[in-house]
């Protein structure tokens, strides 16, 4: 018996829930620029190539911008909590939630993951 | 010459909406009441009327707006959706539409009534994984202040700025609102106050964020043979610009140049001024910080420089540069997209009609509307002469 299982995302974004599962960060990167970038698109944002393959990455990040919600705005969500964009070491950012401690802008962090029920596990960070 | 020069374009009636609390109105019918009445002050019917610019009116909001006031024949509409920003962006395209001859009489507007609907959402959650579902809205940013919050704690860290500064627009808003009998929020308020409001998202406390209201209204534009016709100074349409940076916050090089940087280029290029030359601004007043990133993108002042420019009574009556004349979001009116309200303003102020709060004699002013999560802006730049 075939067991189908239902893909998380959308289809440029299948391969990086994929590698959640397996607690792994995915981000697009161009064979011919170089460039890293985040969320997935069919071309090179800086040099229009289609040249592209994702890497792993460490998840290592600076905090870029920070915020410490305290406002209630859905039963899922426990104020206060801190929102925050990181920029990874390859230069893309990415919000997420900082959790296991404080970190200001220009602090570094490491990445975390947190489970989740219905979808893979979330990437988040926390002070490196 | 260019079009815009060849046939100017003007202003020539403005009505806010009933405002506030409107338990008795619906949207369209608040939309239409506003219609006439800056029609009648344009000396012009709703039957002239062959140009239709509307955004958050419903699906088709022109259609919809168009049948409820009875024109089932427009030549020129456009729904164009940059959030609150959108209505600056329909002078720009009236002004096109209009010098271009494709049509005559633009009527410009929305109301809302989200305070009575309570309609405002702070979420993002999506019925289909988009982007900003799979890799936003998981976080719980509320939206659309976590945004400003971020900008905000960003411009702190590559600026200096401090919420000291931030609270200074505040007040001003709150002093000139002090001086509109139609402001929904008049008593006194110091910068200590609003730095002893609550945390929101820090560094925004409750006194950084606009009100939620009802309101609206509706502005009328058309040529210089038909503004003949107006029961009130026509108010020309210098210039107007637009532009839009992101949606997700991941994306875009910085999180402290916005739109306006674009925008304010094109709206004083085509006007043929300068910040300078400007004699008080309508920077859209979301939240404070919003007000200052556009300071320094429309070129007021330096880039990082807003804190100490709005510093010192500034902006307030009284101030070097009068701005939020009406009291803005902060403390006279935000039905949810301000940049109707913004207009308007402006108008009154140039036309020599704001009461208390009139300013002496001023030539050159600048409406500027600002939406999305701080990822629209639009601006026009008008005046009496
Ligand atoms: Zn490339």
């Amino acid at each position: 018996m075939t067991e189908t299982k239902q893909q998380y995302g959308d289809p440029m974004t299948y391969p990086i829930w994929e590698a959640a599962a397996r607690y792994e960060l995915l981000i697009q990167h161009c064979k011919v620029c170089g460039h890293y970038q985040f969320y997935p698109r069919p071309f090179c944002l800086n040099c229009d190539s289609d040249q592209l393959e994702w890497k792993r990455v460490s998840g290592d990040a600076t905090v870029y911008s920070k915020t410490t919600v305290h406002l209630k705005i859905a039963p899922e969500f426990d104020p206060p909590y801190v929102v925050a964009l990181v920029e990874l070491d390859e230069g893309p950012r990415m919000l997420c939630n900082i959790e296991g401690g404080a970190a200001e802008i220009g602090d570094r962090v490491k990445l975390a993951w947190r489970e989740r029920e219905d979808a893979p596990p979330l990437p988040i960070w926390m002070p490196a | 010459m260019n079009d815009w020069e060849k046939n100017p374009v003007y202003i020539v009636g403005a009505a806010e909406t009933a405002l506030g609390a409107v338990p008795d109105q619906t949207t369209y019918s608040m939309f239409s009441l506003a219609a006439h009445e800056a029609l009648d002050e344009a000396g012009l019917n709703v039957k002239d009327v062959d140009g239709i610019f509307t955004n958050y009116m419903g699906e088709e909001g022109t259609v919809q707006v168009g049948e409820y006031l009875g024109i089932l024949a427009p030549r020129y509409v456009d729904s164009t959706d940059i959030g609150g920003a959108a209505y600056e962006a329909h002078v720009h395209h009236a002004m096109m539409a209009i010098a271009n001859g494709r049509c005559e009489v633009a009527i410009v507007g929305y109301a809302s009534r989200q305070r009575s609907e309570r309609a405002r959402s702070m979420t993002m959650r999506q019925s289909e994984l988009t982007l900003t579902a799979q890799f936003e809205s998981p976080y719980g940013l509320p939206m659309p202040i976590g945004h400003y919050a971020m900008i905000a704690a960003r411009h702190m860290h590559e600026y200096g700025t401090t919420s000291e500064q931030l609270a200074e627009i505040a007040v001003a808003a709150r002093q000139w609102a002090q001086l509109n009998p139609k402001a929904w929020k008049r008593d006194p308020m110091t910068a200590e106050d609003v730095l002893a409001s609550r945390v929101i998202c820090d560094p925004l406390r409750r006194l950084d964020c606009c009100l939620i209201t009802d309101g609206g209204g509706v502005i009328v534009l058309t040529n210089k043979e038909r503004a003949r016709d107006a029961n009130k100074k026509p108010i020309r349409v210098l210039g107007a610009g637009e532009s839009h940076t992101r949606w997700n916050i991941s994306q875009g090089p910085s999180l402290t140049t916005t739109a306006a940087k674009v925008s304010g280029e094109q709206a004083f290029g085509m006007a043929g001024v300068t910040p300078a030359d400007v004699d008080f601004v309508q920077p859209y007043d979301s939240f404070t910080i919003t007000v200052l990133t556009a300071l320094e993108d429309l070129g007021f002042c330096e880039k990082g420089e807003g804190g100490a420019f709005v510093s010192g009574g500034r902006l307030a009556p009284g101030g070097d540069l009068p701005a939020m004349t009406s009291g803005g979001g902060l403390s006279y009116n935000h039905p949810g997209a301000l940049g109707v309200l913004l207009l308007i303003e402006t108008v009154r102020q140039l036309r020599g009609e704001a009461g208390e709060r009139q300013l002496a004699d001023p030539k050159i002013g600048v409406a500027h509307g600002v939406g999305g999560l701080l990822s629209t802006a639009a601006t026009v730049v008008m005046t009496n002469d």
